[in-house]
């Protein structure tokens, strides 16, 4: 594998990639079966999920039982390492002293980034996801439309693999026939929630994760993907053949030495390298893309962290796909801190995150229920996507936009928590303190609102003026603020799952007297954050064009979350991979035709 | 991406170092104060890091130095085994090593820890002096229903009498803390009723006879 030091590195690359997860992953991808030789620059060590996955590993092997700590945040055993909501020795900062007006940041310096641990939920975004402006008049539009993002979005379902069904709900795309996986069977509490759901309007079914609930049809699908390149084709074949179904056990957070559900160090990398076409230089902590007299990017600075100098990389066009903050914190830093791709000012403004807030509640039908195996595909199987889009066309609701509910009340695997809350038992201990977890466990659920923040002015990052990291590069600064419409929408989630669990006989387990601004969750916290370089119809209003390129540095194509225009209640992923695989073909077009 | 636990707040470094802050200053802790207890910022034990193993075994003691003398010891383990004692669901809380799980948990350098540090020990030696009074002896020393005279004015914090107030927030935070190291074992599984962790060719869902119960059908086919 050409993973490889800066001292072995060519003397130039057609394309250097900043970033090796979901966006950077799917541009090597499409770039290397193309042809293209690609130089890949990844922050964190390199990771081999094969070997390092703690599959089956139990809390009682663990540090402190696997608990989380400052070190782990998700728990010991999450795949997330050299990351978290701090790093040490690179920090971040906050414009404001108030809680609600700062930023979360969480990041994974590692090979594949944040696609290691993710929650696998690939949801397509549906035709007014793209139009969000024409619509209600809040926000942007995306210069692109569903109908031009759509095929991207089948071509990624087929090659990562994604378990679900069509719903043939409004404005939550069907794929076509035979692309999704098998959906796994409902768990206990998902059918009873589906039931319950049912009375108040709110459709629970199967949701769609990439997770392989059976092998990847490998003889068929890579001709599809790659229309006579046969080549290409034999490559995929044999990448496809080695990934295995999900044998029903292991949290997907952990990752998956088996390679069952997508993450970009077993779908996309492994291909991409085996083309030859592919060097990685891990411990890359890029600092700036150069550019020439021109404006042209002509290759990206970077600190090799192993020794601590700075290195250079030269290449005919540079792909950063670094997350959000860190995209527009390398933008800003280019040209010795004066910044580049940034004519119209925006590099850095209208970040979003994904609107947050989780009910818990006790539901005492659910207690004492026979003990049987749930755990499943390592994540969730059932969600309600958003249902309300007429009543937000009559103008019945006071906020613009959708919302879906991921759930969790399955009878998970304890570790590392006590898993019943403790005044649920009413201060038992000895037999019957045994007997009443028994009964309780597994009587536990909880509904959390996934929903679109429209972006506004009070949510960006920017340079801060004083601290830097521990290279001395500008580290970031974040501001952060809702609107109405994002506290409105909390609030509705909270009425809503409180009335849900309450029609079950359950009791929610908050304080009903909290306002939205206590229970939202604070910006960054589902990490899902996009935008900073959005994109657009002109270059005064954005800073990339539909194609990924920002309009200022041709050479230069931005495939992460950043050029997001809006952020729908779908989790980013799936988009970040079709944007990019769509981005990599015109890319590829462009060098065809000799303009890079 | 869902926080793994309902239960357990996860903290940001920086709500943490401020709790941390918060808390030594509710209990007076300083190294000088009180050398016996872990507790302050300059003093902390090194953590497992950023980049730990994670396919290896690892035992209480491994990563940080434990805290425990052989006294404290024994009192932890009555109070472990009194809470979650041998029976039909499983064996004691002793018998799967939740004393050393507690010994590694409020000697752990990290702040959830580190908070829970004073109130575990302090509680333990409250423990011990009100079975010196009542009975002239340690709590470990107790029989069964002599322990229970004393946890029965403890361990419901919602009726404890006032004077046992504070000795009842350590018996609810103890509880929650060994049931945690309890049911991350695979006696603990079985006891609480999970079944996992083990492959399956196929995913079934809940069985006909637990449908049947809640009175809902299988909806994915």
């Amino acid at each position: 594998m050409p993973i490889i030091t800066p001292a072995k590195a060519q003397l130039e690359y057609d394309v250097a990639i900043i970033g090796s997860g979901a966006g950077g992953g799917q541009m090597a991808y499409t770039l290397t079966l193309a042809g293209i030789k690609c130089v890949m620059l990844e922050a964190g060590r390199s990771y081999d999920p094969q070997t390092e996955t703690p599959m089956f590993m139990t809390g009682s092997q663990a540090p402190l039982r696997g608990a989380g700590t400052p070190d782990k945040d998700f728990g010991f055993y999450d795949a997330t390492i050299d990351g978290g909501w701090d790093v040490p020795g690179e920090p971040y900062t906050q414009a404001s002293s108030k809680k609600e007006e700062q930023f979360w940041w969480w990041r994974a310096r590692m090979m594949g980034g944040r696609t290691n641990h993710w929650g696998r939920i690939s949801l397509r975004n549906g035709p007014y996801d793209f139009k969000p402006r024409s619509r209600d008049g809040l926000g942007f539009d995306w210069p692109v439309t569903y109908a031009e993002i759509d095929p991207y979005y089948t071509k990624v379902e087929m090659l990562i693999g994604v378990y679900g069904t069509n719903s043939g709900m409004e404005n939550t795309p069907d794929s076509p026939e035979g692309v999704l996986l098998p959906a796994p069977k409902a768990r206990l509490s998902e059918l009873v929630s589906q039931k319950f759901g049912k009375k108040l309007g709110i459709p629970f079914m199967p949701i769609h994760r990439a997770v392989l609930t059976k092998p990847l049809d490998w003889l068929n699908i890579p001709k599809k993907l790659h229309p006579g390149n046969q080549w290409a084709q034999k490559i995929v074949a044999d990448s496809m053949m080695r990934r295995a179904p999900c044998f029903w056990a292991t949290d997907c957070g952990r990752g998956c030495s088996i390679s069952a559900n997508y993450q970009s160090t077993t779908v996309h990398l492994p291909p991409a390298l085996a083309t030859g076409n592919l060097d990685i230089i891990p411990n890359a902590h890029a600092r700036e893309v150069l550019v020439n007299d021109e404006g042209k990017a002509t290759g990206v600075l970077f600190i090799d962290k192993t020794t601590g100098k700075e290195e250079r990389i030269k290449a005919k066009a540079v792909v950063i796909a670094a997350s959000s903050g860190e995209t527009v914190r390398i933008l800003l830093n280019s040209k010795g801190g004066k910044g580049i791709a940034n004519s119209s000012g925006l590099v850095g403004r209208y970040i979003m995150d994904t609107v947050g807030t989780k009910v818990t509640g006790h539901v005492p039908i659910l207690e004492n229920v026979p003990p049987h195996n749930e755990e499943g595909a390592g994540g969730s199987h059932t969600y309600a996507p958003w249902w309300g889009y007429k009543d937000q066309a009559a103008g019945k609701l006071d906020f613009a936009r959708g919302y879906h509910i991921e759930m969790g009340g399955s009878r998970s695997m304890p570790i590392g928590n006590n898993p019943v809350p403790d005044d649920l038992v009413r201060g038992s201990y000895g037999k019957k303190f045994k007997q009443d977890m028994r009964r309780y466990y597994g009587s536990i659920v909880s509904y959390a609102c996934r929903g679109e923040m429209i972006p506004n002015e009070k949510s960006y990052c920017e340079l801060d003026p004083q601290v830097k990291d521990k290279w001395g590069i500008p580290s970031l600064r974040w501001h952060w603020g809702w609107s109405e419409h994002e506290l409105n929408q909390a609030a509705h989630a909270r009425r809503t799952f409180t009335d849900l669990i309450e029609s079950m006989g359950g009791t929610v387990r908050h304080d009903k007297t909290e306002a939205a601004r206590d229970y939202i969750e604070p910006g960054g916290k589902i990490i899902h954050e996009v935008g900073g370089a959005i994109m657009g119809a002109d270059a005064k209003t954005s800073v990339c064009n539909g194609w990924n390129q920002t309009w200022d540095v041709k050479n230069l194509l931005i495939c992460d979350g950043s050029p997001f225009a809006s952020n729908a209640d779908k989790n980013p992923t799936l988009t970040i991979m079709a944007l990019a695989w769509r981005a990599a073909d015109h890319l590829i077009e462009q060098a065809k035709q000799g303009n890079l | 991406m869902t926080s793994p636990s309902d239960f357990t707040p996860l903290f940001s470094r920086r709500q943490v170092i401020q709790m941390f802050a918060a808390v030594s200053a509710s209990f007076g802790i300083t190294p000088q104060a009180n050398a016996a207890t872990v507790g302050v910022a300059d003093t902390f034990a090194k953590g497992y890091g950023t980049d730990p193993t994670l396919t290896k075994l690892y035992k209480p003691g491994d990563v940080w130095p434990l805290t425990l003398n052989a006294e404290q010891l024994r009192t932890v383990t009555a109070l472990c085994d009194l809470i979650l004692p041998a029976d039909d669901l499983g064996p004691a809380a002793s018998a799967v090593g939740v004393p050393q799980f507690m010994d590694e948990w409020i000697s752990a350098p990290y702040p959830l820890q580190q908070e829970d540090n004073p109130v575990l020990l302090e509680g333990i030696a409250w423990l011990n002096t009100e079975a010196s009074k009542r009975f002239s002896k340690s709590f470990a020393e107790l029989d069964a229903p002599q322990q229970a005279t004393i946890a029965d004015d403890i361990c419901h914090i919602t009726m404890a009498k006032p004077e046992f107030r504070e000795a009842a927030q350590f018996f609810e935070r103890f509880r929650s803390r060994a049931a945690a190291g309890y049911y991350s074992t695979q006696e603990g599984w079985k006891a609480i009723g999970f079944v996992g962790n083990i492959t399956s060719a196929t995913f079934d869902g809940p069985p006909a006879e637990v449908l049947k119960l809640l009175d809902v059908e299988q909806t994915v086919k």
